[in-house]
């Protein structure tokens, strides 16, 4: 299990703006982003030898990864679109550090784009299969049951939801690439209008258009040690199951991941110095941090409003502002917010962070990837 | 866009035939036992093939609940707000389905007991629940 802690390193990152690209598609924001990831990471474009897409939700498709491929020019060993939701991105660098570390491939290069904002958001207000005669429509639709059985169970109150879209909101508000740059108060939180109950509208991230890259190495080939973030643990596991036929809404699978990847890192919770945590939706956010162990169960939104999650607080969350206010695109700003506060190069910048934890989620927590980095080097 | 239809098919016809004839319908694993929803052509937990329906007694208890205050179909317009649950019922198999006492899921709670009632609605028979007393 500790054979892959520190072999690779992500030594490039790029992304387009967020918000809305009316005048683009897919591939243009991926070739925007791909080509500032492969200059961060200084190299040439041909010294990338793995394409690994997610999937648009957007728009699924055939052989999108070639299509990928074909836009950067490129003929690579492994080319691929995977489909795991918003896992997938984590997934990938998974993929590609057990490549690299196999010798197949030297720079991997991972990659999303997607238009929903002025495309079609066709996929997030969908029918559910059969279920969709009794009304079930929607991805929000499964994460409101998760809300309401966090809420009965643990008897949470509104605000321990509420400082989760907070922070994220005021750290938004600081990033100046944020989608959305508008404070939110929890009094505002609280009265804002229900979307699926108990769900309010600002419990729910935002709809972006976007593209975001990073490119994998071996790290002891990276080409400025200095700027190349070890990946120190990798992790995953599957819930798969439709939140209605889960034994348990309150305990996913996100645990089993949580434990490899600090098994791997051989890193301590309490030596975690910030978490970049997938907050879709901001029950996800508590239910991340009980199953990754950092909170009691049915007890993370008190500590996160008690002991605060800025940048001075016990653990500083989603300090680019995440799916809820930096881009609501599926995972890839978050592990580059983390490469960026261990590089010290971040805007709302914490002293000196030495491990950085990102969670990756798909799905209605179908899906769950993590990723711990290190300092450089 | 028109209310949605479900895909019947030779798996599933069993369930949606009951439902028209008054029954709640789930199967059962001949090999291990396991009892579950939706209809399936193999146990996913022995993935054994010998499988029987069996009538559901019609009691359960409410796992989790949400409403709806926005509409993403344009048939649902009419009908926000409107409750969807999940229950569990008492021979474990769960489902999605809508509790009749109120819309907006007054008198909910996790835990609720509750007891089917199959109604009609646009020709379609569907297993919904209401709270026991």
């Amino acid at each position: 299990m500790t054979t892959l802690r520190g072999k690779t390193a992500i030594t490039g990152v790029g992304h387009t703006a967020w918000g809305k690209h009316p005048d683009r598609d897919r591939l243009s924001l991926m070739t925007e982003a791909a080509a500032a990831a492969i200059a961060d990471a200084g190299l040439e474009k041909d010294q990338i030898d793995a394409v690994l897409v997610k999937m648009a939700n957007s728009a699924p498709s055939i052989l999108w990864g070639q299509k990928v491929a074909e836009a950067l020019g490129l003929q690579p060993t492994i080319g691929l679109s995977l489909d795991q939701g918003g896992a997938a991105c984590t997934g990938l660098a998974t993929y590609a550090a057990l490549a690299i570390e196999a010798g197949m491939i030297e720079n991997a290069l991972i990659l999303y784009a997607d238009t929903p904002r002025t495309g079609s958001r066709a996929a997030m207000h969908r029918p559910r299969g059969d279920d969709s005669v009794m009304g079930w429509y929607s991805v929000a639709a499964g994460y409101a049951m998760l809300h309401r059985a966090y809420q009965e169970t643990h008897r949470a109150r509104p605000e321990d939801f509420g400082i989760i879209a907070v922070q994220a909101r005021a750290h938004g508000a600081a990033n100046p690439h944020a989608h959305l740059r508008l404070p939110l108060s929890m009094e505002a939180y609280l009265s804002g209008p229900l979307l699926i109950e108990p769900m309010r509208r600002d419990d729910c991230c935002l709809v972006s258009d976007g593209g975001a890259a990073i490119v994998l190495s071996a790290t002891a080939r990276a080409q400025d040690r200095a700027r190349a973030v070890p990946v120190l643990g990798l992790g995953q596991a599957q819930e798969s199951w439709e939140v209605h036929l889960r034994p348990d809404l309150l305990q996913t699978r996100a645990e089993a991941s949580g434990q490899m990847a600090f098994a791997m890192a051989g890193v301590n919770r309490g030596d975690i110095s910030f978490a970049q945590l997938y907050d879709c939706f901001t029950v996800t956010v508590l239910q991340t941090l009980e199953d990754y162990g950092l909170a009691p169960r049915g007890q993370a939104g008190a500590k996160a409003r008690a002991e605060g999650i800025g940048v001075d607080g016990w653990l500083p969350l989603n300090t680019s502002g995440g799916l809820l206010s930096e881009s609501g695109t599926p995972g890839l700003q978050l592990i580059i917010e983390a490469v960026r506060q261990l590089r010290g190069e971040a805007v709302l910048q914490l002293p000196a962070p030495r491990f950085g934890l990102v969670s990756n989620q798909g799905g209605t927590m179908h899906t769950h990837a993590t990723m711990i980095l290190g300092e450089p080097q | 866009m028109t209310r949605p239809v479900p895909e019947i098919t030779a798996i599933n016809r069993p369930y949606w035939d009951g439902l028209a004839e008054g029954a709640l319908r789930f199967q059962r694993c001949d090999g291990c036992g396991h009892a579950w929803l939706p209809p399936r052509s193999h146990c996913p937990a022995c993935l054994g093939a010998e499988i029987r329906w069996e009538v559901a007694s019609g009691g359960g208890k409410i796992v989790s609940w949400v409403v709806y205050h926005r509409a993403y179909a344009p048939h649902l317009q009419d009908r926000i707000p409107y409750n969807v649950a999940i229950v569990a019922l008492d021979e474990g198999p769960r489902l999605l389905t809508n509790i009749t006492d109120s819309a907006i899921g007054e008198g909910f709670a996790t835990g609720a007991p509750v007891v089917l009632t199959i109604e009609e609605d646009d020709g379609l028979h569907l297993p919904r629940f209401r709270l026991r007393g």
